[in-house]
């Protein structure tokens, strides 16, 4: 039987206050739990459903033909020089990433209440590792988008290798917003009713079924404070090239934001995580 | 050598009333909510109902104040009423929770098993489950696919193995859980009841794993149960927890007696009507019973290993003889098991003329009744089956724990018998082939 020699013995020391370098490694040591509790949550996701992973076209496709006829036909907004369809499932990807991996992530440890009141690992990898269901839907739906791109005859361009430097930050803004909501709502159930809210009004301010270049020039300031702004803009530019172009401000927005809402996330996550068991 | 698991000063706080500190943000936002209401009240000329200041929270100690050092491979028992902290302690030592002040140190991995089947996911197969949960309690896949046939032959599920685990039965879900435990790979393993689930045959399966995990692999063990067969029959020490205090920490035997006999003194005597203050006639009065443990004291909690007695207080009112006193022993579900009568080896007795208040004491030999509950049943009448005169039936109520019968990895004892016996088997070979061989 392996028991571990001197070599390989783990000491671990249990305070009040926490030990830090010691949740560090032992994250590490629990990688494979975060890859496991991705595989369950993929793997669940479209049990006992009829059209099974086909949901991850369904809800772009839907979307794209309302909110194209809507803000394309009736409202006439501008597309860029891309088919308005293509123009709103370019932003329908990022988007969709956002609210899955945000809603799940937000969910995720109310959800898996009995693990955290059982069982000891750091906790930091259930809204981690729910992300990752979100990330699938996405590479699925990303396939339908290169297919409807072939069929508007859009060629992509060199500026698609940017393309997983904006998906890396829609990860770390659904993650950030994700450590937030999850740990807050460990205690103040309420945030579960927030996150509809935050996407049903998060759809409207981020140029998901419009443009941005639809924005009055006066508001592009404040409308870029948005960090998705910055985002959404960098996948359209990244997919469809030509017209779409890049505005500063949001760019600068997207990372700033980002960034603090992953730090804060964190910083918060680990602050709260030691009573998650004690009040969950 | 360090202890495997050291614990200083650990005390446990938790707040009873309400969510903890959510309160503040509830509060705070029915302040604000309740203030227009409150403006519309007074406007309307009722008097205010002033919300009364939300009392400063109970505060509970789970744990107060423990130390205790585990030296490797030993397993060490927890005991104690529910609520006495016995729970808290794992949770403190698997770091589900934090603490509140002390410090504990560990020397080696630590898996913890606060139940069977933590994080299953029932509409997984077994397969799936078992990967999933080794990878909940910490285990590698590489570690998790090597065990994987043990897992799998262990809990006894064969074809079901790619059925999700929503159509198991609830037999099939403990074993399949309890075998991936069973396998982990830590140096210190925490185990809290799980074992007072699943059937007879494979609760005495885990026990007899549980042994070997100590026994033969140095493996730390923690056991919280409230089963005194499985912990006498586990545990190297006890520690007895009462209040989130220890209460008594030592060898096994002597702290399971304790804890018996501080556990149930109440109960173990009972005291009767005594003489009629009405007058009604009759030639003999029960005062009281009571169930003795070896050390001459009440107690209710029997040990299987001790002797114990049955003692009688009775009253003659008057000068009588041609009675005959009977004590009869049942199962708690109602089976007799014997009958015991004053005259049976004194025949004569019946004829003496009795005249006030007598006492009687019953001994009974150690290793005797199967462990179990038991009632007893008293009576006054008649020798030979003439008139009754007082019957009190369950008078009494009292257990054999098991604290070292062979049948204790068994389970369910009193399906196997009463009664125990020490029987001597004699083995001779009949071929002149045939070997005996001790490993």
């Amino acid at each position: 039987m392996a028991v571990a020699t001197d070599r390989d013995v783990l000491y671990i020391e249990i305070a009040p206050t926490g030990h830090r370098g010691q949740y560090w490694r032992d994250l590490w040591h629990y990688r494979e739990l975060f890859y496991f509790l991705a595989w369950r949550d993929i793997l669940v996701r479209y049990k006992q459903t009829v059209a099974g992973v086909a949901w991850a076209w369904i809800r772009p496709a839907a979307t794209m033909v309302v909110a194209t006829t809507i803000f394309g036909h009736v409202a006439r907004l501008p597309s860029g020089d891309a088919p308005y369809p293509i123009m709103v499932f370019a932003g329908l990807l990022p988007w969709h990433l956002f609210a899955n991996a945000l809603s799940d992530s937000g969910g995720s440890l109310i959800g898996n209440a009995n693990l955290i009141a059982k069982v000891y690992f750091p906790r930091l990898v259930i809204p981690a590792s729910s992300i990752i269901v979100g990330l699938v839907d996405f590479l699925i739906a990303g396939v339908l988008f290169l297919a409807v791109t072939l069929w508007y005859g859009v060629a992509l361009t060199w500026r698609i290798v940017m393309l997983p430097w904006f998906v890396l930050l829609v990860l770390a803004a659904a993650l950030g917003a994700g450590l937030w909501l999850s740990a807050v709502t460990v205690r103040y159930r309420d945030f579960r009713f927030v996150v509809p809210f935050l996407v049903q009004f998060g759809f409207f301010l981020t140029p998901v079924a419009y443009n941005s270049s639809a924005v009055p020039l006066d508001w592009r300031l404040w409308h870029a404070a948005n960090p998705l702004v910055g985002i959404v803009d960098g996948f359209r530019w990244a997919l469809l090239g030509g017209a779409q172009s890049l505005y500063f401000p949001s760019q600068v927005s997207a990372v700033v934001g980002v960034a603090a809402m992953l730090l804060s996330g964190i910083l918060y996550f680990r602050r709260t995580e030691r009573s998650f068991a004690d009040v969950i | 050598m360090d202890p495997a698991i050291s614990i200083t000063a650990l005390s446990k706080r938790y707040r009873i009333n309400g969510s903890n500190p959510g309160d503040g943000l509830r509060h705070a936002i029915n302040e604000l909510a309740l203030a227009p209401w409150r403006q519309v009240r007074r406007l309307a000329g009722r008097p205010s109902r002033s919300i009364p200041p939300t009392s400063t929270p109970q505060e509970f100690w789970a744990l107060r104040d423990v130390s205790l050092d585990v030296d490797e491979g030993k397993v060490v028992g927890i005991i104690g009423r529910n609520g006495a902290g016995k729970t808290t302690l794992l949770k403190l030592v698997s770091r589900i929770t934090a603490p509140t002040s002390g410090f504990i140190k560990l020397r080696g991995r630590v898996a913890s098993l606060l139940e069977v089947g933590t994080g299953f996911h029932p509409e997984l197969t077994g397969r799936e489950n078992v990967f999933l949960n080794g990878a909940i309690l910490g285990m590698k896949k590489v570690e998790i696919q090597r065990k994987f046939d043990e897992i799998v032959s262990f809990a006894e599920i064969g074809a079901f193995l790619d059925t999700p685990v929503k159509r198991y039965s609830t037999g099939m879900y403990t074993r399949l859980a309890f075998s991936i435990a069973a396998h982990l790979e830590s140096e210190i393993l925490l185990v809290d009841e799980v074992l007072a689930v699943g059937d007879v045959a494979f609760q005495r399966k885990c026990l007899g794993k549980m042994n070997s995990v100590a026994r033969h692999e140095g493996r730390t063990v923690l056991f919280v149960s409230h089963n005194m067969a499985a912990v006498t029959q586990l545990c190297d020490r006890v520690v007895h927890l009462e209040h989130g205090q220890i209460v008594r920490q030592g060898v096994t035997s002597t702290v399971v007696g304790d804890y018996f006999a501080a556990t149930s003194a109440h109960g173990a005597s009972r005291h009767l009507a005594g003489v009629d203050e009405a007058g009604r006639k009759q030639p003999l009065w029960f005062c009281n019973v009571a169930v003795l443990d070896d050390e001459g004291r009440e107690n209710a909690a029997l040990r299987f290993d001790a002797p114990f007695r049955v003692r009688l207080e009775y009253e003659v009112p008057e000068p009588t003889s041609w009675i005959e006193m009977s004590v009869r022993l049942l199962t708690a579900d109602g089976r007799a098991v014997l009958t015991t009568m004053q005259s049976d080896l004194a025949p004569e007795v019946v004829r003496q003329v009795r005249h006030g208040r007598y006492e009687i004491t019953i001994p009974f030999p150690a290793r005797f009744l199967m462990p179990g509950d038991y009632v007893i049943n008293i009576a006054s009448h008649e020798p030979g089956g003439g008139a009754l005169f007082e019957l009190h039936e369950s008078v009494i109520r009292f257990t054999i724990e098991d604290t070292g019968s062979s049948f204790a990895r068994y389970g369910n004892h009193q399906a196997n018998g009463l009664v125990v016996m020490d029987l001597p088997w004699d083995e001779r070979p009949l071929s002149n082939h045939s070997s005996i061989a001790i490993s």
